[in-house]
Order: C-alpha cells, then structure tokens, then sequence
C-alpha cells in the first residue's frame, strides 16, 4: 500500500478489457489466456514498450486471476509453459 | 433499523432489488405465482366437483365412456398454452441477464476455503487485491449482522456496468448476493463472467451457496455500493 497522499492527484479511469465477440461463453477462462498469449506474442514482435502491446498487458491484467498469472510467468522462466509463445 | 439488503427473520419474501436482473427475478417470480394461483383455484375446483358429484351414494349410474376427444383436447392444450404463458417472459429474462456489454470496471472474485478474496487490476500496476474474512461473534459491534459481517468488504461503484470474474483455488464455492440477483458457482480452473449494473447505493449482503466444506457457513460476502466518485476515492486510497 503506498504511503497516504501520495495517490492524491492521480486519475483513477474506469476503464477495463472490452467485452470481445470471441468469447462469448459464460466461461473466460480462454478469453483471459488468449490475451496473455497476445501480449507475450506482440512484444516478441514489436517489443515491450510498444503501446498495442501495453494495452494487451493492461486488458490480461484485468482478466486473468493473479494466480494462473504467477503460474504462468513461472512456467515462463522455467521454458515449461504450455502455450504458443 | 429497517435492513431491506440483508437477509431478515422470518424473510419469506425478496430483499429489496438493486439491479436491472434482480428487478426481473422478482417481476417474473410475481408473474408466474399469478398463473400458478389461477391453476391451483382451477385444479381444487375440478377436484371439488369430482369429489361431490361421483360420490356412489349421489350418483349410482356407472359411465361406460372410454374415449372423450374433446376432453382430451382441453387437457392437452391448456396446460400447453399455460407453459407457453411462462416461457415467454422467462426466456425474455434468461437472455437480458446474458446481455453482453462493454464493462467499465473488472473486479475477479476467488473462492477459497474459507473465505473470498476480491482482484482489482484494472488500476496502478500491482492493481489491489485483498482477502475478505467473517468477523467473529466475539468481535461484533452493535447494529453488526452476526454470521455476515465481513472485516474486508467489496466496494462497487453504482450506474457502472461491472464485469464479475469467479473463480476458486480449491473446491466449488458459491458466490450469491441475493438484491443484485448474483449467484454464481466459482470452478476451479474456470473463470465465470456475470454481469452487474447497481442502481442504487447500499449495503448488499450474501453468502456462500455451494458447500464447500467444515466452514461453508462463515464466508459471507458483503458488496458496499458506492458513487462513482467515491469508488474512485477507495480506489486511490487503497492503490
């Protein structure tokens, strides 16, 4: 938790991951890996700071259970990870 | 202290609504007991005249009718068209609770055993992310609701669409909060959306509706309903 008043002037949007077409089930669970794996799979091309590839951050971010993530970037680093990228 | 969003003694009827999706539940609840009565009136009706006509005693003449089409007729096809009377606006409600908008807010709600713990990483970088615990009889204070008070509770902002998130790390739990007409099994492994609009502020309080295990029983959910600006304000505080 950061120290009080230092989040004073700072601009709180209500902004989050756009509902997506692709997914239209009850389930998100594959709309949350599929934004994971977009991320990853845009800074692989166009690298980490790039704005498309912040956005792809920000909406998995939203989406995907702080745990599954941890799993993830765990599996990440040790090159076990399941997925395309 | 009239409570109208937590549950009450002797509640027979609905909490108060405070979304769109409770104000349906309750509407077609109320449409559906109009036909049930009206069926009941008719049945005990029918019975009645059974009963008190076919008795040996009033009427000894003994009905040799093996077929009656059109009695048969009337018997299939009210009920039909009684069914048809319910799905209507059944279905209606079924499909604008699956309505899909562009939320403004996510919030992820995780199941665990035995408590809930809320995600909001839509803000900062680390995003905020709490656990929500009962607070036990001993540490009450007056006006608390025993058995539902929570220590952490989860801050929605009102008039915001707000897309839920359910999941659990460990068994099935469920997550019901009765005036926002919410409830939603969190799976392991699955990620469940549900969406939710607050029409008004409020103190929403719920319960695991899954059992879950030795303290099914003491997790209960509250949801503090609050103005935009205000939820921003937690936000920041919390960030």
């Amino acid at each position: 938790m950061a120290e009080e008043g230092e989040n004073e002037n700072m601009e709180i949007k209500l902004e989050t991951a756009p509902h997506d077409p692709r997914f239209q089930t009850t389930n998100q669970a594959k709309h949350c890996w599929s934004r994971y794996i977009e991320y990853h799979a845009c800074v692989k091309q166009k690298g980490e700071e790039d704005s498309e590839c912040q956005k792809f951050k920000r909406w998995y971010k939203s989406l995907c259970p702080n745990e599954w993530l941890e799993n993830w970037d765990e599996q990440r680093a040790n090159g076990t990870f399941p997925g395309p990228v | 202290m009239i409570r109208n969003d937590a549950p009450v003694r002797w509640g027979l009827g609905f909490q108060d609504p405070a979304t769109p999706v409770m104000e349906g539940i309750v509407n077609l609840h109320h449409e559906i007991m109009y036909v049930m009565i009206g069926v009941l009136c008719m049945v005990i009706y029918i019975l009645m005249r059974i009963i008190y006509n076919y008795d040996y005693r009033r009427n000894r003449e003994v009905r040799k009718e093996k077929r009656g089409a059109l009695i048969e007729a009337i018997w299939t096809l009210t009920p039909t068209v009684i069914l048809i009377i319910i799905a209507v606006p059944s279905y209606a409600l079924l499909y604008a609770m699956e309505e899909e908008v562009s939320p403004g807010v996510t919030v992820k709600i995780i199941g665990h055993q035995w408590y809930w713990s809320y995600e909001y990483s839509d803000y900062g970088e680390e995003g905020i992310s709490y656990d929500s615990y009962m607070i036990g009889e001993e540490e009450l204070e007056e006006g608390d609701l025993r058995m539902l008070e929570v220590d952490n509770r989860m801050v929605l902002p009102i008039k915001t669409h707000i897309r839920l998130l359910l999941t659990s790390t460990d068994v099935i739990h469920s997550w019901a909060v009765p005036s926002l007409g919410v409830k939603c099994d969190t799976v392991p492994g699955r990620l469940s959306q549900v969406g939710v609009y607050i029409k008004r502020e409020g103190v929403y309080y719920g319960q695991c509706s899954e059992l879950c295990g030795m303290n099914h029983a003491y997790m209960p959910i509250v949801v503090e309903g609050v103005k935009v600006e205000g939820y921003k304000e937690w936000i920041k505080s919390k960030i």
